[in-house]
């Protein structure tokens, strides 16, 4: 019997051979040590992403998240809903924030979702919580720390905390210009948090490294930067886009900059999978482009 | 499409601040600034705005319709929200330079170029096509949107980039042929066209 | 009283026992400082201790005690023995939480409280208990100049505290500007739409409480007297004057409007459609709520422009260099009659900072819900344009010239305080006439905005007709420590005499100023010192025939406190004295003094202390630290354990302006080998508890230096410093750096002369 059971919403990039699959390997491992049951909403749809605003408008970004919410509603009833994603998470929050306090705004969302026989109740049934929310209040530090095997000695982790995880909504106890939470949880399996990184929740262009690559990759650099200044063996992130943008531009950044990053970049998932006493795999460290030997090596240990 | 514009120029004249507090997502707020300049100072992208968003508060105010309508400004918008969190007469302004931009595009007077704009076109076609996103599909789309051989160009400058993507199994080479959305697309294609029939009666935007 | 018998109790708490020798230092009191009674106590205040002290008092006969154990400023109630003279020796604040507990220290602080001993026992001898003020006044009664709302509120507050309230207004009506407004800025929840300016409540009030007396079309001819005593001629129009007795006067003359005709840039003169805030209040008040119309032809405003800062916060030559306060949100407000009128009127206010301190920014908001724009920009010209006006302003965001145009343009102009005849131009000429050194200001301001020079009071003392100004005109109240406390005793400002201010804030200081009134007059009739010496019943008094009618002490009293006699000797009024001693310090010929403060009283313990000679390496250095900031910051120092040299030999004094330069040409003349002065912060925004006191000060020592030069003496062993109550940390750190400088410098050469 699961401890805790939640409505789960993995979003795109968490997906077989999607960007962000690694970190839903690390979740699923993770998981299973916290006693965490996630119940997938059948048939979820895209969230809109950060994007979606400026073709989607108003109404059928809403619809899209509308649409999720009353799947979950439906079927993982009285079920918090779960997003490990930030773009997701934020998404299906603010759409449910902002039906819940305009009336002509949830009226037409229900006309809407009625062509495909869902609705839509709200009325805070179902609160949309971001995975590292349900990992500090309902699972709590003590509770973080309880399957670990392995500490994560030795290691210094630069806390990415980034933008979407902690703004506009955030984390409740944590301030908007210095969360302390993600290097709580470093703290909490043994690794080396430096609590002052200062690039901690600076932007990373976000769905902008696409289209307007050097402006992003200009971001890119300070973060990784003030994680090198810091003495940092590794970045670790809770958001799939914050990964992927530091990530996976260092070779190029290195060539526009005359500049030899060479840093991993992980997620929270990986650190308590490791620490719980996860292999390489289960931890999804194979999907990690820059390797993070340091940990891959505690978890051969 | 530019027929709206002309219709929405003729029924508010120049109360441009109307125009946007009935049309634009959030838009009532926009009178509501104090003019401190605390998002400007704020935002990431804020030296590659022409109008950083107090300016453009401020140009809505004055009537300024064609230069807020038309600017780049508001596609820097990277959505980290710092200007929310920091406002301190707490306005949405992220989702306000959200509702301009897409109330631009939609009177198709948004500048034709620019990428952001042309990337989420992209973006919302592919998942509203099946309802997921499917990752490889949009890389290619964005950097074929130049032409072939721009896209040729731009996808061999990330290669290393996407072959290290596939090696690690987080990009899947073969999308495009098996990517799978939700279970019933033309289900959600109803939805959302019913949605955007909704939002224009209300905007007033005969599509 | 009886025979002088002295005691000396010596306590042995708190440390003091361990770490000095007592038995010397009660040796000392003995032999030395010929006290009769000298006793040691482990624990001086405790009951035992205290008894001990009021059995001697009671039963010895004592009449002058010598409390050796912590400073003046602590146990206070333990040792308040008011029936005697008391003197305090600070062993512990002092000296040993200031000095290390170490072997090598031991020797040198010894020293210290061997000397600290002999300067309390030195004090003490000079020392009188004060004799109660002979002349104090018994009128409890208060005058209020002006019935707008200060004036009005002040009565009604300290009519219903039981005073008895004279209120004279210069015009036929109560209500002052309140009464011509339309509505007011609101003043409570939820601060969203004006309100009733709620003057006729306040008029009612006033009729209404029985000890309010009224004169209308009324002035104030004649002021004299002092708190408790004053006298005042109160003339009608008609030419009839009535004299009056009150104990203290409140001034609550408020401010007359800018004249906006010294704007035509913005218009006004060309247009009867640009008019000032005012004029719009009687537009408002004639459209009772409906749509207001344009002076020009009566049509309906449909757009109107506010232009902020009209004339105000700008250098430019006639214009008010301050910010009025009140306008945004008056601006605001006459925005509002425009939309709540009639929501489609463009109502733009064009501003450069937008004030709205307090719940002002609630109403701010709720202008902007109502569609009201706010611009910010800088207005540069108004023209009359085809039947309209526009206003060419540069957008200060968009950093572009821009234009507005408008039926109608408000000009947001400033308050003029109504502060009567600036006394100090006569006072300066005064001492360029007779070539005197006084310090009365050495700078003077240049005024470019010209203001009526009506007085108001007609006071009849020495330093002028009206109550000193500050900057700009306004009334000096204090501004930094105790608002409403002007220069002259017993009489109180409130409103915008004393500061550009709104309704709401007036009303707060009006009702202050109440208080502080009432506090007048009861301390005066006890013949007490009101503020900031409370409760102190000593007062100057002078020997006559050592008097050379120099007039520097009836010139430079901060509070015009010494009229001169018929044979132009300074005549004290006791009453009006805030027992400073500046008069004390300016007296060239040192003929002035208090019973328990006095030339005498300092510098005898200046000169008790034993002098080491030359080849002993021990410097001494004076410290004359000012009791209200410089002496707690010190006490403070002590308590944290900050060390400090133990050269120096501290001495309290009520003010630096107390400081008579003989005490620092004794000291260096008997071998001090440097001299600091700690007095607070001077100039427009002093701290100075006695106004002028530290500016003073700084003035007389910088005559000093040229003594310094005869001596032969380097300038560097006087010093003055601004010290301020919060400098715990710097206070020592500037002992000590001085203390260093001394040793590069080297020993006074007039030691052992």
């Amino acid at each position: 019997m699961a401890k805790k059971e939640y409505s789960f919403y993995p979003g795109c990039s968490s997906e077989r051979k999607a960007s962000a699959s690694n970190y839903m390997v690390s979740v699923e491992a993770m998981c299973e040590k916290l006693d965490i049951k996630l119940n997938e909403i059948p048939d979820w749809n895209c969230c809109g992403a950060s994007i979606g605003y400026a073709e989607g408008g108003e109404l059928p970004r809403h619809v899209m998240n509308a649409r999720n919410i009353a799947l979950s509603e439906q079927n993982n009833p009285g079920q918090d809903i779960v997003a490990t994603c930030a773009a997701c998470w934020l998404g299906a929050k603010e759409t449910a924030d902002r039906l819940d306090a305009c009336e002509q705004l949830l009226a037409d969302t229900k006309e809407v979702l009625q062509q495909a026989g869902l609705d839509i109740h709200l009325k805070n049934e179902t609160p949309i919580r971001h995975m590292v929310e349900v990992l500090i209040e309902d699972i709590g530090y003590e509770g973080i720390k309880e399957p670990m095997v392995k500490p994560l000695e030795g290691i210094k982790f630069a806390g990415y905390v980034g933008c979407q995880t902690n703004r506009p909504f955030g984390v409740d106890g944590e301030s908007f210009e210095n969360p302390m939470y993600l290097d709580k949880m470093v703290e909490t399996v043994g690794g080396e948090a430096i609590t002052n990184y200062e690039k901690k929740v600076t932007c990373c262009g976000g769905a902008l490294a696409f289209s307007e690559p050097e402006k992003s990759q200009k971001q890119i650099k300070e973060i990784i930067e003030a994680a090198y200044d810091q003495g940092a063996d590794m970045i670790v992130t809770p958001c799939p886009v914050c990964q992927m943008n530091v990530e996976v531009y260092q070779d190029q950044i290195n060539k526009h900059y005359g500049t030899k990053f060479h840093i991993p970049v992980t997620y929270y998932s990986q650190l308590l999978t490791v620490a719980y006493g996860g292999s390489a795999k289960e931890a999804g460290l194979n999907g990690n482009i820059i390797r993070a030997k340091r940990l891959e090596d505690i978890a051969a240990k | 499409m530019s027929d709206v514009n002309t219709a929405m120029v003729q029924k508010y004249r120049n109360d441009f601040l109307k125009e946007v507090e009935e049309n634009v997502e959030e838009g009532h707020w926009v009178k509501m600034c104090m003019q401190c300049g605390v998002c400007s100072g704020s935002c990431p992208f804020g030296p590659h705005w022409d109008h950083p968003p107090q300016e453009i508060f401020m140009m809505i105010r004055a009537g300024k319709r064609d230069e807020v309508l038309t600017t780049e400004s508001m596609w820097m918008c990277t959505s980290c929200y710092n200007c929310i969190v920091r406002c301190p007469r707490e306005l949405p302004i992220t989702h306000i330079m959200h509702g301009l931009a897409n109330y631009a595009h939609r009177l198709g007077i948004a500048p034709k170029m620019n990428p952001t704009r042309r990337f989420a076109g992209i973006f919302w076609n592919n998942i509203a096509k099946t309802g997921r996103v499917n990752e490889l599909a949009l890389s290619l789309k964005l950097y074929f949107m130049d032409g072939f051989m721009s896209g040729i160009k731009k996808g061999l400058a990330m290669m290393s980039v996407g072959i290290g993507m596939i090696k690690t199994k987080r990009l899947n080479p073969f999308a495009l042929i098996s990517h799978k959305g939700v279970k019933n697309p033309k289900e959600l294609h109803v939805l959302l066209k019913k949605a955007r029939e909704i939002e224009d009666r209300r905007k007033g935007i005969a599509s | 009283m009886s025979e002088k018998k002295t005691a000396v109790y010596v306590c042995r708490g708190c440390g003091i026992g361990n770490r000095l020798d007592t038995d010397q230092l009660a040796k000392i009191a003995e032999s030395e400082g010929k006290c009769s009674l000298v006793r040691q106590h482990d624990f001086l205040c405790n009951a035992d201790g205290v008894s001990t002290i009021r059995n001697d008092i009671d039963g010895e006969g004592v009449t002058h005690v010598v409390i050796a154990a912590c400073s003046r400023r602590a146990k206070t109630d333990a040792f308040g023995f008011d029936d005697v003279a008391l003197g305090r020796a600070n062993l512990r604040e002092g000296i040993i939480w200031v000095r290390p507990d170490t072997e090598e220290a031991r020797e040198t602080t010894q020293e210290m409280a061997d000397d600290f001993l002999r300067m309390a026992c030195a004090e003490i001898q000079y020392i009188k208990q004060p004799d109660t003020n002979q002349n104090a006044g018994t009128n409890k009664n208060i005058l209020v100049v002006g019935g707008g709302v200060s004036g009005m509120t002040a009565a009604i507050e300290a009519s219903k505290a039981g005073y008895g309230i004279l209120l004279v207004e210069k015009t036929g009506q109560l209500g002052g500007w309140a009464a011509k407004l339309h509505k007011r800025v609101p003043d409570r929840e939820p601060f969203a739409d004006p309100v009733d300016a709620g003057v006729s409540d306040l008029v009612k009030s006033v009729e209404y409480e029985k000890n309010i007396n009224v004169f209308l079309n009324s002035s104030i001819t004649r002021t004299s007297g002092a708190p408790g005593q004053f006298s005042v001629d109160i003339s009608a129009e008609s030419g009839e004057t009535v004299t009056e007795n009150v104990g203290s006067i409140i001034q609550a003359s408020g401010f007359s409007g800018y004249d906006a005709n010294q704007l035509p840039e913005l218009g006004y003169g060309k247009s009867p459609d640009v008019i000032d805030q005012a004029e719009l209040e009687q537009l408002a008040i004639q459209a009772a709520d409906g749509p207001i119309k344009r002076p020009s032809d009566g049509k309906e405003v449909e757009s109107v422009v506010f232009v902020q800062c009209a004339g105000q916060r700008s250098d430019e030559p006639g214009h008010l260099p301050y910010c009025s306060g009140h306008c945004c949100n008056t601006s605001i407000k006459q925005a509002m009659y425009f939309k709540d009128a009639n929501p489609n009127v463009d109502t733009v206010v064009i501003f450069d900072d937008l004030r709205t301190p307090g719940n002002g920014e609630d109403f701010y908001r709720s202008a902007q819900r109502k569609g009201v724009i706010f611009t910010k920009g800088k207005p540069q010209q108004v023209s009359p344009v085809d039947g309209q006006l526009e206003v060419k302003f540069h957008d200060m965001i968009l950093n572009d010239e821009a234009a507005a145009t408008a039926d109608l343009v408000v000009l947001a102009t400033g308050q003029i305080p109504n502060s009567g005849v600036d006394i100090e131009p006569a006072a300066m000429q005064e001492v360029e006439d007779g070539g005197g050194e006084s310090a009365a200001q050495a700078e003077t301001e240049t005024r470019e905005v010209q203001i009526p020079v009506e007085s108001i009071l007609n006071l009849t003392y020495r330093q002028g007709v009206d109550l000193p100004h500050l900057r700009h005109g306004f009334s000096d109240s204090h501004f930094i420590c105790f608002p409403y406390e002007t220069q002259r005793s017993g009489i109180y400002t409130c409103g915008p005499v004393r500061r550009p201010m709104d309704i709401a804030q007036t009303m707060e200081d009006a009702t202050g100023a109440a208080l502080k009134s009432i506090q007048a007059v009861e301390n005066a009739v006890l013949g007490r010192a009101a503020h900031p010496r409370s409760g102190d019943l000593s007062f100057p008094s002078f020997r006559r025939e050592g008097c050379t009618q120099c007039k520097r002490c009836t010139v430079e009293c901060p509070f015009g406190a010494i009229d001169e006699d018929e044979q132009r000797y300074p005549l004290f009024n006791e009453s009006r004295c805030r027992r400073c001693g500046t008069c004390m310090g300016a007296c060239p010929v040192r003929v002035i003094s208090f019973d328990n403060y006095s030339v005498d009283t300092v510098g005898q313990q200046i000169k008790s202390v034993n002098m080491p000679d030359e080849f002993d390496e021990k410097p001494r250095i004076l410290i004359l630290a000012c009791e209200n900031d410089a002496y707690p910051a010190l006490d403070m120092a002590a308590q944290q354990g900050l060390e400090y040299s133990a050269f120096v030999r501290i001495v309290p004094v009520r003010c630096l302006g107390s400081v008579n330069t003989i005490w620092v040409t004794d000291a260096l003349n008997s071998g001090y080998d440097g001299v600091m002065l700690m007095g607070c912060k001077k100039g427009d925004d002093y701290q100075c508890h006695f106004v002028k006191g530290s500016e003073l000060a700084h003035y007389r020592m910088s005559k000093i230096d040229d003594t310094l030069q005869q001596l032969q003496l380097e300038p560097e062993r006087v010093e003055i410093y601004e010290v301020e109550i919060t400098d715990i940390q710097r206070v020592p750190a500037l002992i000590n750096e001085y203390a260093a400088k001394i040793d590069e410098i080297g020993m006074n050469p007039f030691k052992g002369f």
